[in-house]
């Protein structure tokens, strides 16, 4: 009688271990499966425009967007130029601020840092893109406006909301490198002699530039991707700009502008799925170079 | 210029450009709030918008935006936390761990955009559920698990080894030692990372552009059955949320108060947003004081 009621015990205990191990095993393969089959979808449809609808690959890559044209062109090159200067300007803007700002927080005045500058970079972080979008709408626009030629729409202000946008993924980023700096280095620097200023350019920016780098990265991976923001900004003509200061479009602003108005399955929205396919082989891009730079950053 | 000069100019820009960033977050803040304060209104919070008249609210879009918060955190909340579990506590290290580490960082670069895409094409499409606010939860569920498994695994490290090894000594199941012992010290980190990510469901539009849609039912409040379509707790009814309205007045809006009604209903997002920050701190704060010895 003992021993049967010891052995219920026993079962019941192993029952619970299960429980937990099946529980969690199936929610991380719930995760992988959706997470391949959101990189399958993606690029099976993305690739339907080359096999289905036989546009080449030189199409694709085309200075000249005339889905309604005859013959309909699907040149996607203005997307990726607009794209690509959005992000990479906005990193340009955006980088010197925020190692300004972590510089700021941990080498010149931590005190007042952590208790001003850390909660208001915290709270940029909160603050939702579409809100950006307008902000930059009913500000920047006009004032670029006011300032330079043309209706102040295009890349220029794009960069300007994302380089906000994405200030505080960089500066977090950067202010973790530069607080994970062994003290021993910098207070050696000091101690012959060597100025503050000194010891951040010779000795600060060289030792933690990787995890600099990365932070840079991924902030421009985030503008990359952003899509409302900009959509709002950016003018939304399917050209190559001459200036900054011209409507442009890019591969985001592209599809959230088309997707909703053309049919499934039509060479139209094939091609914005292949912009989308463009979008998540950028992301596959980028993740490598953080990857790479943070094996650099812990050699 | 010597080392000293040199020394002071560059603390001086740094100084500056610090300052410039606090001036640009308290601009944007105040600008947002100075113009839209002004037009919240009870009626504004709670009335219908109307398409091409002045005078329209963001009452079911708020509606909107709180239900498709709940119905995301109650499906992200059991599936990332059994996740991050398996990742802190079951999984050996070794390739496959790294490669599912590697996978969940890349789902948590990719652009929102394309995860709204991967809904419509699978949860939209293929299930058939429509756009409705069951396909929005889902995309904001992939767009916000990964966020969820880290938060669960620091969470699970914050825990220290002696505790965990007590309880294991004492011959508690591993899965025992993980549900009461570890789960209940983690819980001021896994708790304030679940509301800040909150935060973020409640601001995001892309995702959700082409998964919960882009208009809203006329809708019946007094109707709770969550079957009835015309009912505001039908999961598959299409929803347009605050953020999607938010974009979709200032890019297509018809309404002569356009610009107003977008400066409200971003003021109303943000404060939102900010009320689930001081939330996440005062909680965290309030959970740390009740499990630890700090006063």
């Amino acid at each position: 009688m003992a021993q049967s009621r010891e052995k219920h015990k026993i079962k019941q205990h192993i029952i619970e271990e299960w429980t937990g191990k099946i529980f969690t095993s199936l929610c991380i393969v719930l995760l992988v499966v959706t997470i391949f089959s959101l990189v399958y979808f993606v690029a099976t449809k993305g690739i339907s425009s080359f096999f289905k609808d036989g546009i080449s690959l030189g199409e694709i890559l085309g200075t000249q967007w005339k889905p309604d044209g005859e013959p309909p062109l699907y040149g996607a090159l203005p997307f990726i130029v607009g794209s690509f200067s959005t992000s990479i300007l906005a990193a340009l803007i955006s980088a010197p601020l925020s190692i300004c700002a972590a510089l700021f927080m941990v080498e010149i005045m931590p005190k007042i840092g952590r208790k001003y500058l850390q909660p208001t970079i915290e709270l940029l972080a909160g603050i939702p893109s579409v809100v950006y979008g307008f902000v930059g709408l009913s500000v920047i626009v006009p004032l670029y406006r006011d300032i330079f030629p043309g209706q102040g729409l295009g890349i220029a202000a794009g960069a300007s909301v994302l380089s906000i946008m994405i200030l505080p993924t960089m500066t977090s980023i950067a202010t973790d490198a530069l607080a994970a700096l062994p003290s021993g280095l910098k207070e050696g620097s000091y101690a012959l002699g060597a100025t503050r200023w000194q010891t951040i350019y010779r000795l600060v920016i060289p030792t933690t530039l990787p995890a600099l780098m990365t932070g840079v990265v991924l902030g421009m991976a985030r503008a990359f991707g952003e899509a409302l923001a900009v959509q709002m900004v950016i003018g939304n003509a399917p050209h190559i700009p001459h200036s900054l200061f011209e409507s442009a479009s890019t591969l985001t602003s592209a599809i959230t502008l088309s997707m909703g108005n053309t049919v499934m399955g039509s060479t139209q929205n094939n091609v914005l799925w292949t912009l989308a396919l463009i979008l998540m082989l950028m992301t596959f891009v980028f993740v490598f170079i953080v990857r790479l730079l943070e094996r650099r950053a812990n050699r | 210029m010597s080392a000293k000069t040199a020394d002071k100019v560059a603390t001086f820009f740094i100084i500056f450009f610090a300052g410039i960033i606090v001036l640009i977050m308290a601009g944007l803040l105040g600008f947002i709030l100075v113009r839209g304060l002004g037009h919240i209104s009870f009626d504004f919070l709670t009335s219908a918008p109307e398409t091409i008249k002045a005078g329209g609210g963001i009452g079911p879009q708020l509606f909107n935006s709180l239900f498709l918060l709940v119905l995301t955190m109650i499906i992200t909340i059991p599936l990332g936390l059994g996740a991050g579990i398996y990742m802190s506590e079951y999984a050996k290290p070794g390739k496959v761990t790294d490669f599912i580490r590697l996978i969940v960082e890349v789902l948590s670069s990719f652009p929102s955009i394309v995860v709204g895409l991967f809904g419509l094409l699978v949860f939209v499409n293929v299930f058939g559920f429509g756009f409705s606010l069951f396909s929005g939860a889902l995309a904001l569920t992939v767009f916000n698990l990964p966020l969820m498994v880290r938060i669960t695994e620091q969470g699970m490290a914050s825990v220290p080894q002696a505790q965990k090894e007590a309880s294991l000594a004492l011959g508690l199941s591993k899965w025992k030692t993980i549900k009461s012992i570890m789960l209940p010290t983690a819980l001021p980190i896994i708790l304030t990372g679940t509301i800040l990510a909150a935060g973020r469901v409640f601001g995001e539009a892309a995702a959700l552009l082409f998964t919960a849609g882009m208009s809203s039912p006329r809708l019946d409040f007094t109707d709770w059955n969550p079957l009835s379509p015309m009912s505001p707790l039908n999961p598959f009814r299409p929803a347009e949320t605050l953020a999607v309205h938010i974009w979709k007045i200032n890019s297509e809006g018809l309404a002569p108060d356009a610009p107003e009604i977008a400066a409200g209903a971003s003021a109303v997002l943000i404060i939102t947003v900010l009320l689930f920050n001081l939330l996440a701190r005062w909680i965290g704060r309030q959970l740390q004081k009740k499990f630890t010895a700090t006063k």
